[in-house]
C-alpha cells in the first residue's frame, strides 16, 4: 500500500537510505552526498516510453543540474540487471537504483509508491542538509520534465546565499 | 490524505526574438516555437506537417524553430544541429534544416557534408566549423531555454507561448492555430 499520507513534502527530513545502483551495484543513497542537493526522480518501469523518454532527457539536462552541485539519482522498483541494460540503451550515466528487495520499501518511505505495485512518477529535491526542499507527483502518463527540478535548485541557492548573509 | 497529481501546463519561458530562426510572416498573429531534434522520428514526422501548417495558414501563423539533441539517444543530432546553424550564419538556416528531416537516416559525416554541399555551401569549411564546435554554445542556449520552459521530449511545441500537449497530425495542428488565430 502506499503511504496514506502521500508523497513527502518540503521541510519534511529525507529518509536515510541506500540502494544498490546501476552500472555496478555499489550500495547509493542520499546520505553519501551530504551538502550537496540530491534530486532522487522515482519511476514506474525501465522499458516503457514515458520512462525511457524522461531518464534520458534528464541525461541530457544533466550539466544543467551539475551546475547547481546536484546529483541525481533515478529510482524504481527494477533489478539492477534490468537498470543496466536500460540505462545502456539510452546513453543513461547516472545512477539508477533498484528499489527492488523489499520491493519498494524506499518508495513507500517517501510517499512514492503506488498500490499497482510500482514507484509514482514522482520527483524530491533534497537540500544540503538532507531535508525536503520541494517535492513533485506526477501522473504516470506525464513526463515532468526537468523545469521544477531547475526552480527548486535555484531556489535553494537563492536561500543558501541569503542564510550566509 | 493524499497528495494531489500536479499537472501544470507549461509556458515559453525564453520570447522569440531577432536570434531565432523564423519563418513565416512577422506580423502573424500565431507563433508556434518548436523544440525539435533532427535525429528523433517524431520530429521528423511532424516536419512535413508543421510545412502544411504553415502553407494553409500563411497569413496566419509563423513557426521559429530551436534545437533540443538528445544526444545520449541521437548521436548525430548535435552535429545536425551545429550544421543547421552554420548554415544559418550564411543565411541558409531552413533550407539545412528541411535538408536534414528531409535525411533523417542519413545523418552520419559523410552524408552531411553531401547535403551541406547539395543546399549550395562549402563543405570543408561548414566541417571545420562544427568540427571545432563553433555553434555548440547557440544550439546549447536553446537546449537549456527549453528544459526552463517545461520541454520534456520531442517534438515540443508552444503555440503562442503555450505548450501544446497533443499530438501532430495535420488536423489537429490546424485545428490549434485556428483556435489560436480566434482567440
Amino acid at each position: 500500500m502506499s503511504d496514506p499520507n502521500g508523497l513527502i513534502t518540503a521541510g519534511q527530513a529525507a529518509p536515510g537510505f541506500t540502494l544498490p545502483a546501476s552500472p555496478d551495484g555499489r550500495e547509493v543513497g542520499p546520505g553519501q552526498f551530504r551538502s550537496h542537493p540530491v534530486v532522487l526522480a522515482f519511476y514506474p518501469a525501465d522499458w516503457t516510453p514515458v520512462c525511457g523518454d524522461q531518464m534520458a532527457l534528464y541525461q541530457a539536462a544533466l550539466p544543467e543540474l551539475e551546475r547547481y552541485g546536484a546529483t541525481l539519482l533515478g529510482i524504481s522498483v527494477d533489478s539492477v540487471d534490468s537498470h543496466r541494460a536500460f540505462a545502456e540503451s539510452r546513453g543513461i550515466r547516472f545512477p539508477l537504483l533498484a528499489d527492488f528487495e523489499p520491493k519498494g520499501e524506499v518508495s513507500r518511505r517517501y510517499g512514492a509508491y503506488a498500490p499497482r505495485g510500482q514507484s509514482d512518477r514522482a520527483l524530491v529535491v533534497i537540500d544540503p542538509d538532507g531535508r525536503v526542499a520541494w517535492s513533485h507527483l506526477s501522473p504516470p502518463e506525464v513526463n515532468p520534465g526537468v523545469d521544477g527540478i531547475l526552480d527548486a535548485l535555484e531556489q535553494l541557492g537563492t536561500d543558501r546565499r541569503v542564510d550566509a548573509r | 490524505m493524499t497528495t494531489p497529481l500536479q499537472v501544470t501546463t507549461a509556458r515559453l519561458r525564453i520570447p522569440v526574438s531577432d536570434r531565432d530562426h523564423v519563418r513565416g510572416p512577422v506580423d502573424a498573429p500565431v507563433t508556434i516555437v518548436e523544440y525539435g531534434d533532427f535525429q528523433c522520428r517524431f520530429c521528423g514526422a511532424a516536419y512535413p506537417n508543421l510545412a502544411e501548417v504553415l502553407r494553409q495558414r500563411a497569413d496566419v501563423v509563423r513557426l521559429a524553430y530551436r534545437h533540443f539533441p538528445i544526444t545520449n539517444v541521437h548521436p548525430y543530432a548535435e552535429s545536425a544541429a551545429e550544421t543547421a546553424e552554420a548554415a544559418g550564419v550564411r543565411g541558409r538556416f531552413w533550407e539545412m534544416h528541411d535538408w536534414l528531416y528531409e535525411h533523417q537516416d542519413q545523418l552520419d559525416p559523410v552524408h552531411l557534408s553531401l547535403g551541406v554541399e547539395q543546399i549550395g555551401l562549402p563543405p570543408d569549411e561548414v566541417d571545420a566549423e562544427v568540427g571545432r564546435q563553433a555553434h555548440a554554445d547557440r544550439v546549447r542556449q536553446d537546449f537549456v531555454g527549453g528544459i526552463r520552459s517545461g520541454v520534456n521530449g520531442t517534438p515540443t511545441l508552444f503555440v503562442n507561448d503555450t505548450r501544446h500537449d497533443g499530438g501532430y497530425d495535420l488536423a489537429e495542428l490546424l485545428a490549434v492555430v485556428d483556435a489560436a488565430a480566434g482567440g
